[in-house]
Order: C-alpha cells, then sequence, then structure tokens
C-alpha cells in the first residue's frame, strides 16, 4: 500500500492546525484543537479515540458538514491537492462533496433512505456530479454495485434497504461514496454495527478497492484491531487532541502517550494469556472529560499515572524520529509490547 | 467438577410467524434448536456467535423470560420451565439478567436508587431502612458513589450505567447470572472496568454467570467454557484454552480467524478463512448441516445429514462431519 512515494510528493489531503469551536449557552467550547495531519494518495489513516474525542467531528470538518450553527471552524487549512476546502464556496464544496471526496457512514442500517431503491440512492451523486443520462448512470450503478461484490447486482439495483442484510447495506454505502472516484475516502466506523465475519469482508473489500483505485483512505475507528489490519499510519485522538501520531506499527509496539498505552493494554487479546488464571485488564480510572469544563493543562492528566507538575499546562506536541508525534512532557517508551514478526 | 448449577437440555424455541395466504401452516422461525450445556457453581460459561444465532434468545429461555421455550432448564434441581407463577417469583431472586445497552434498560423517570431497590422492594425484603442501606451498600460495592443516589440515569456516563444494570441485579444476591452483551456498547477504556468489575464480583460474591457476547476476544478473557452458536444450533462447546488452541468446527475457525488481530497486517490477513455471504434465514431451515451454504469444506453429504455434537476429545465437542 505505500505505493504513495511513487504517486506524488504531495499529500492528497493536507490539514494544518485545524480548530472547531461549537458554542453553548456557557460560551464556546473546542471540540477539536489544533489537528494536523496529511495523507498520500493510495495510504490509509487511522484515526482511533473513544466516543466524544472528536473523530467524527475532524471527518464532518474534512466534508464541510459541521452543524453550523452552533459548530464552526475557527481556524487551520484543509487542503485537497492544494485546494484550502475552508475557503471554497458552498457551490464549489458541493461540487467537491461526493466527487473527490466522500464518506461512508457508520450505520448503514439507519443512514440509507428506506423509501428509495439502492440503484436510485447510488446514482444520485453520479447524475448530480457527471454529465449522463439515467441509462447511462443505472449501467454505471450496476459495474459499481458488481465492484463491491454485491451478488446479482442486475436485481438488487432495483430493491430497497429492508431488503438486504446489514453487510449488503454497508457494501451500498461504499458503492455510494466511490460513484465518483473520490480521490479521498473517510470511512467512519464502517463496521461497527456488523458482526466480525462480515467486518472481514468489508475490510478486505476496501483494500482491494484502495489497491485497485489508489484512494486515500481515512478510516475512523475506535478499534485497535481494525487500524492494525488496515491503516498505514495512526492519529490518536483525546478529547479533541491529537495526542500520539506515527506508523501504525510503531505506534501499537511502541505506544509512547500514557493514553495510548492504557489504550493497548485495557483490551483484551486473544492469544495474549494463555494461563488458566485471568489476569485482571488494565483500568484507565475514571472517564472522559467534559469538553466544556476543561482545565488549561494536558487534557489527560487527571486520568494519568505518570503525571507530573509540568502537567498542569497544555503539553506541544514533540517531533521525534521517523515522523512520530506525541502530546505530552514526558513521553515514555514501554518496550516491550507484544511482539510484531516482520511479515 | 462440582454438580452444574444450571443444566439446559434440548432446548428448543420457535416462534410462530403469521401466515403467508389463508391456507397453509404458520411458518415456524428456529431461534433456539435443540442444545444442551451445562453451567457449572461459580464459572463463566460464554456463548458466541453472529447476530441472529440465537444466543440472546438462549439467555432469556434459560430465565422463563420467552413463553414458547420447550425441553428442560434445571435450576440447582428445580424445572424451571415447569413452576408455577409464584415459585418462579421466589426463584428469580436467584437468577438475574444484565442487559446490553444501559442507555434504554433504565427506567429514565427513576432516580439510581428507586432502580436498585425496586427488585427489593418486588421481592418484600426488609424494611425500607434496611433497603435504603443495602442499596447503598451495593452502590459502593459497584464503585459509585453513595452521593450519587438521588440521581437519574441521563446524568450517568455510560459505564456508570452499567454499573447501575450490575447493581440491580445483584441487590437480590442471586447465584446466576445471565449477562447479555454487557460491555458492547461501552468505550473501550471503560469496557476494561467493566469487564474487571464482573470478574471481581465473581470471587467476592461467589457468582455463576452465563455470558453473551459477540466479540471473541471479551468471551477469552472472561469465560471458563465456551459455547459457540450457528442459528439456532451449537457448533461446538469447550473449555476456553480448546477452543481458542484447537477449533475444531470450520465455522469456529472462521470466526476466530475473522477478529482483527492488533500484530499489524501479520496473522489473521494471512491465513484467513474468508466466509461468503450472511447468515441463512432462521425460518424453516432445511435439513442437513446449518453451516454448509457458507462452509469452506462442505460435501454433498453435509446438505442432507445433520451433524451431531459429538465428544472428540474430553470435553471438546463439535458438530461436524469433517472434524
Amino acid at each position: 500500500m505505500n505505493q504513495a512515494i511513487e504517486n506524488s510528493i504531495e499529500p492528497v489531503l493536507d490539514v494544518r492546525s485545524l480548530c472547531v469551536d461549537f458554542d453553548t449557552k456557557r460560551g464556546p467550547v473546542r471540540v477539536l484543537d489544533d489537528i494536523s495531519f496529511s495523507l498520500n494518495a493510495g495510504s490509509t489513516l487511522g484515526i482511533v479515540g473513544e466516543s466524544g474525542c472528536g473523530k467524527s467531528m475532524t471527518a464532518l470538518a474534512l466534508m464541510g458538514l459541521v452543524p453550523s450553527p452552533p459548530g464552526r471552524i475557527s481556524s487551520g487549512e484543509i487542503l485537497l491537492h492544494g485546494e484550502n476546502l475552508l475557503e471554497a464556496s458552498k457551490k464549489r464544496m458541493r461540487a467537491l462533496r461526493g466527487d473527490k471526496i466522500s464518506m461512508i457512514f457508520q450505520e448503514p442500517m439507519t443512514s440509507l433512505n428506506p423509501v428509495y431503491t439502492v440503484g436510485n440512492q447510488v446514482a444520485e451523486s453520479i447524475i448530480y456530479h457527471q454529465n449522463v443520462t439515467k441509462e447511462e448512470a443505472r449501467e454505471q450503478v450496476i459495474e459499481l454495485l458488481r465492484s463491491v461484490q454485491i451478488p446479482a447486482p442486475e436485481r438488487r439495483i432495483d430493491e430497497y434497504p429492508h431488503q438486504l442484510s446489514g453487510g449488503m447495506r454497508q457494501r451500498v454505502m461504499i458503492a455510494m461514496a466511490l460513484a465518483c472516484e473520490p480521490l479521498v475516502l473517510i470511512a467512519d466506523e464502517p463496521t461497527t454495527a456488523l458482526d466480525v465475519t462480515v467486518q472481514a469482508q468489508i475490510f478486505e473489500l476496501l483494500l482491494e478497492i484502495q489497491k485497485q483505485r489508489n484512494i486515500a483512505i481515512i478510516l475512523i475507528t475506535h478499534d485497535m484491531g481494525a487500524i492494525a489490519e488496515l491503516a498505514d499510519d495512526v492519529v490518536v485522538m483525546y478529547a479533541g487532541h491529537k495526542i500520539e501520531e506515527g506508523s501504525t506499527i510503531e505506534v501499537i509496539n511502541d505506544p509512547l502517550h500514557p493514553y495510548t498505552q492504557g489504550l493497548l493494554r485495557c483490551m483484551p487479546d486473544i492469544g495474549e494469556d494463555d494461563s488458566e488464571v485471568r489476569q485482571p485488564l488494565f483500568e484507565i480510572v475514571g472517564n472522559v472529560p467534559d469538553l466544556a469544563n476543561r482545565g488549561a493543562g494536558c487534557p489527560f492528566a487527571p486520568r494519568c499515572t505518570a503525571r507530573v507538575d509540568e502537567c498542569s499546562t497544555l503539553p506541544e506536541t514533540q517531533l521525534l524520529k521517523d515522523g512520530r508525534r506525541v502530546k505530552c512532557w514526558r513521553p515514555q517508551s514501554t518496550m516491550p509490547m507484544p511482539e510484531v514478526t516482520a511479515s | 467438577m462440582s454438580e452444574p448449577l444450571v443444566s439446559v437440555r434440548d432446548l428448543k424455541v420457535h416462534f410462530q410467524l403469521p401466515k403467508p395466504s389463508m391456507f397453509g401452516r404458520h411458518p415456524m422461525l428456529h431461534a433456539v434448536d435443540g442444545i444442551s450445556f451445562d453451567v457449572h457453581k461459580q464459572r463463566t460459561v460464554g456463548i458466541v456467535g453472529e447476530s441472529g444465532c440465537g444466543k440472546s434468545t438462549t439467555g432469556l429461555a434459560v430465565l422463563k423470560l420467552l413463553d414458547q421455550v420447550k425441553g428442560s432448564v434445571q435450576f440447582d434441581g428445580v424445572d424451571v420451565l415447569g413452576l408455577e407463577p409464584e415459585a418462579l417469583r421466589q426463584l428469580r431472586r436467584r437468577m438475574q439478567i444484565i442487559f446490553q445497552d444501559p442507555y434504554s434498560s433504565l427506567n429514565p423517570r427513576q432516580t439510581a436508587e428507586g432502580i436498585i431497590r425496586d427488585p427489593l422492594n418486588i421481592q418484600k425484603i426488609g424494611s425500607p431502612t434496611e433497603r435504603f442501606e443495602q442499596v447503598r451498600d451495593m452502590f459502593e460495592l459497584v464503585g459509585l458513589q453513595p452521593s450519587q443516589l438521588a440521581l437519574f440515569p441521563h446524568q450517568f456516563s455510560g459505564g456508570q450505567r452499567q454499573r447501575i444494570s450490575i447493581a440491580q441485579a445483584l441487590i437480590l444476591n442471586p447465584d446466576f447470572v445471565v449477562c447479555d452483551e454487557p460491555v458492547s456498547a461501552l468505550d473501550l477504556a471503560i469496557q476494561a472496568q467493566i469487564l474487571n468489575l464482573l470478574c471481581r464480583l465473581q470471587e467476592k460474591l461467589g457468582l455463576t454467570y452465563l455470558f453473551i457476547s459477540h466479540d471473541l476476544s471479551v468471551v477469552h478473557h472472561i469465560c471458563d467454557e465456551v459455547i459457540v452458536m450457528y442459528l439456532g444450533k451449537i457448533v461446538e462447546k469447550t473449555d476456553r484454552s480448546s477452543l481458542f488452541k484447537n477449533p475444531l468446527h470450520p465455522y469456529t475457525r472462521a470466526l476466530l480467524s475473522a477478529v482483527p488481530s492488533r500484530n499489524p497486517k501479520t496473522k489473521s490477513m494471512l491465513n484467513r478463512v474468508p466466509l461468503q455471504g450472511d447468515l441463512p434465514s432462521p425460518v424453516d431451515p432445511e435439513d442437513g448441516c446449518r453451516f454448509c451454504s457458507r462452509c469452506p469444506i462442505a460435501e454433498a453429504r453435509c446438505a442432507k445429514e445433520e451433524p451431531l455434537l459429538r465428544e472428540y476429545a474430553p470435553n471438546h465437542w463439535a458438530a461436524c462431519h469433517n472434524v
């Protein structure tokens, strides 16, 4: 998947210091704070974190879909092939959305419209963005449904969402997102509502599509396992901050931020302990902070076991070797974490 | 090993569906189709499978929370399914359930104290002051602050709400608790807290769990024995380490290989057993092995003849012709 270097040096998508605020009765609340990352063609970036950490908000900001009011993007740049999406007009944004940058939503059960056939819904964006007749669009939709491995697409195209299983619906969502050869595909928890066997099918489909079309994928998930399988690089978010970034293998093998370390240790993993005696799982005590009442310091400090006095001020993001970044005053390696055998 | 606390034999739950036309018979949905297992005292038995395999229905049927149940369920020597309503109500003190979604399973108009006290009121245990003390002790036992007793469910986080559900289930001091996906609606860090709490409580109170989950890594962590279900049938049943080290049934193998691994791009992508398609319909299933439509090693025989659950190694049961 690392064909990025061959294709272009310039990233497809470059997000710089993105900040999003929500106005509330108690004043503005910062839900995204200084988020930066970049993405090359053909590569996958994972964004991982607990609910409320801002990962879905990042996706909405990229799509220009932050609910406004009360939300607003207060500063930063989102460069898609050098074009700043935050300065684009509404009309330009409508032209780009679904065409160059598209999104797969979390729940295929609720994000498809129950009163239209799936063919209708997939064709919608083709007809909007391309100058084609209905018949041509229909041909394209059948091809798309075939490319996402829906059996008998000629028949399925005229069916309604309720006639399809969860996995099929998610395939339809993927077909919709791919309808116009996007450069960037955002997958927001694409398999959360699905069974593991179906999840494996969807993952393989995404990898195959990426290989064929050289699409850049942003995978948003809370599942470190999914990140490990699909993502080349990973961004770990906590309370609206990017707290760690790096290549997936490095971050998983040697997490530097105490939150990432805790998150990895609190996941039960098959094959880890074989003993008959159950070891308790590692716990990160407490809950995710309320964004409105967060102090000025490191957002993770109240739950951090390695807390020091410096943590009462917000840490700078430190750039380490191999492009790894960590937002912590005292990043500490805890090697060895579970070893990865090179494949 | 000790006597089984719960002993399930040939449990069947068939739901009658509406007739497609005026004539003919009602189609039957075979949610659970003849399963047998034992749960021993102070052990945790896990049931895993995809959605629609009948695992939650099994949990409800064992507690007689459904009507259309056939077969037998023995709880500490008592036949649960044949009990009169009053006797059943008495027995309910000893068997409880924790539901999946702490967002929808708690009454939004009751305070936390009211929710946890309800079972004591229904069972008429203790005086009001004693009840309050019991509720307060239970509140602390599940890791909540007594100062939060008067709060309503929406004022708690997801993990705290699940702690309230656990407190409600444990207030009657039961022996047996069915945990129906207790952590699947929770965030990772919170999931670890709740799993540890369940383990601690089991040790402290001597609880026996029937743990229903679709998440194999959670089942691997918490269970002593595991039952794998597919479309209303048990396909494999054994202790934890044999199942995860030496899975016999092709469905178990596919399920295990589909779990995303934390070790980047190594084991599971390479030797993944891909399963095509979805779970077939449980309405009037055909003869033969239920898994044969998706099975990578199915033969002609599998479509005709239903494989029986057989013991291939001590306490390692599987239902497949090609083990």
